[in-house]
């Protein structure tokens, strides 16, 4: 799979449609690690980013797709100059992101769940979640690219190979 | 690399040396079932050494978290040992570093279970 250039925003774009399966989520993960390692991300933001893919594919498999195997994950990876941006879409009902609790506040220190989204805000310099009428959830996650790590501009190198179809 | 977790007891305590992913799917079901066989062996004072650790999910996040009430509603005390530094931000981050009892020394973190025992 190759990071193929975007001629009109002068990025470089990869896409995948995963089917909607935890086993994928390791797939979706080595994906976010050749595109970060092609925008130049340190090992300390490249972490970051693979864990909040990581989040965001198990949050549509479980909760947007609700672990239906014939549901399918939308992931896009676009390196621009001054930003890695990634889009991950469920084909779940959306959800409303300002309802989910707070899981530092006191009383929900010892959930066991409800994390996901804020280490996903938390690793992420920006985070916007999008419910697509008919297509589900979209996280939209962005990282910075310092001045340092713009190696890439628009161009094909070799990406992890997908398991998945191009959308 | 999948989650192992070795036991061997210290005095009173049983301490599990984990090592790899604690994520979603075996990592955690693993760390779940062995807690609970501990437990029903009546081993109360559990000390996870996390040194070999080298990433933790929300999911694994919560099983630690399921470990802790697991372990305190059986009267006994689950502790956490050498974090690596990912584990130890996300602990600073979900605040739960504030309801773990982190300790970096062994001695000194089996030392604090007899301490906790005479109380």
């Amino acid at each position: 799979m190759l990071l193929q250039p975007n001629m009109a925003s002068g990025s470089s774009v990869v896409e995948v449609t995963l089917e909607s399966t935890l086993k994928n989520i390791e797939v979706a993960e080595g994906i976010a690690r050749g595109v970060c390692a092609t925008a130049g991300l340190d090992e300390d933001d490249a972490y970051k980013v693979e864990m909040a893919v990581h989040e965001s594919v198990i949050n549509a498999v479980e909760h947007g797709n609700k672990n239906d195997a014939n549901k399918q994950v939308w992931l896009r990876f676009e390196i621009f100059g001054d930003r890695l941006e990634i889009r991950v879409r469920d084909q779940g009902e959306g959800f409303d992101v300002t309802s989910l609790p707070d899981p530092c506040a006191q009383e929900n220190l010892l959930k066991i769940s409800g994390r996901g989204i804020f280490l996903i805000r938390s690793f992420m310099d920006e985070v916007r979640v999008e419910n697509i009428t008919g297509h589900g959830a979209e996280v939209t996650m962005v990282k910075r690219l310092n001045s340092k790590s713009q190696r890439h501009q628009g161009g094909n190198a070799r990406e992890h190979e997908g398991h998945s179809t191009t959308s | 690399m999948s989650m192992k977790a070795t036991v061997r007891q210290v005095n009173s305590v049983t301490v599990v040396d984990v090592s790899g992913r604690i994520t979603l799917g075996e990592g955690c079901s693993q760390l779940r079932e062995l807690i609970r066989e501990q437990l029903g062996k009546g081993q109360k004072h559990v000390l996870l050494n996390l040194a070999d650790v080298t990433y933790i999910d929300s999911t694994g996040i919560g099983e630690l978290v399921s470990a802790y009430i697991a372990v305190s509603d059986q009267g006994g005390q689950l502790k956490l040992l050498s974090l690596t530094k990912k584990v130890h931000d996300l602990l600073q981050i979900t605040k739960l570093y504030t309801v773990f009892d982190v300790h970096d020394d062994e001695a000194k973190a089996i030392g604090s279970f007899q301490k906790s025992s005479r109380a």
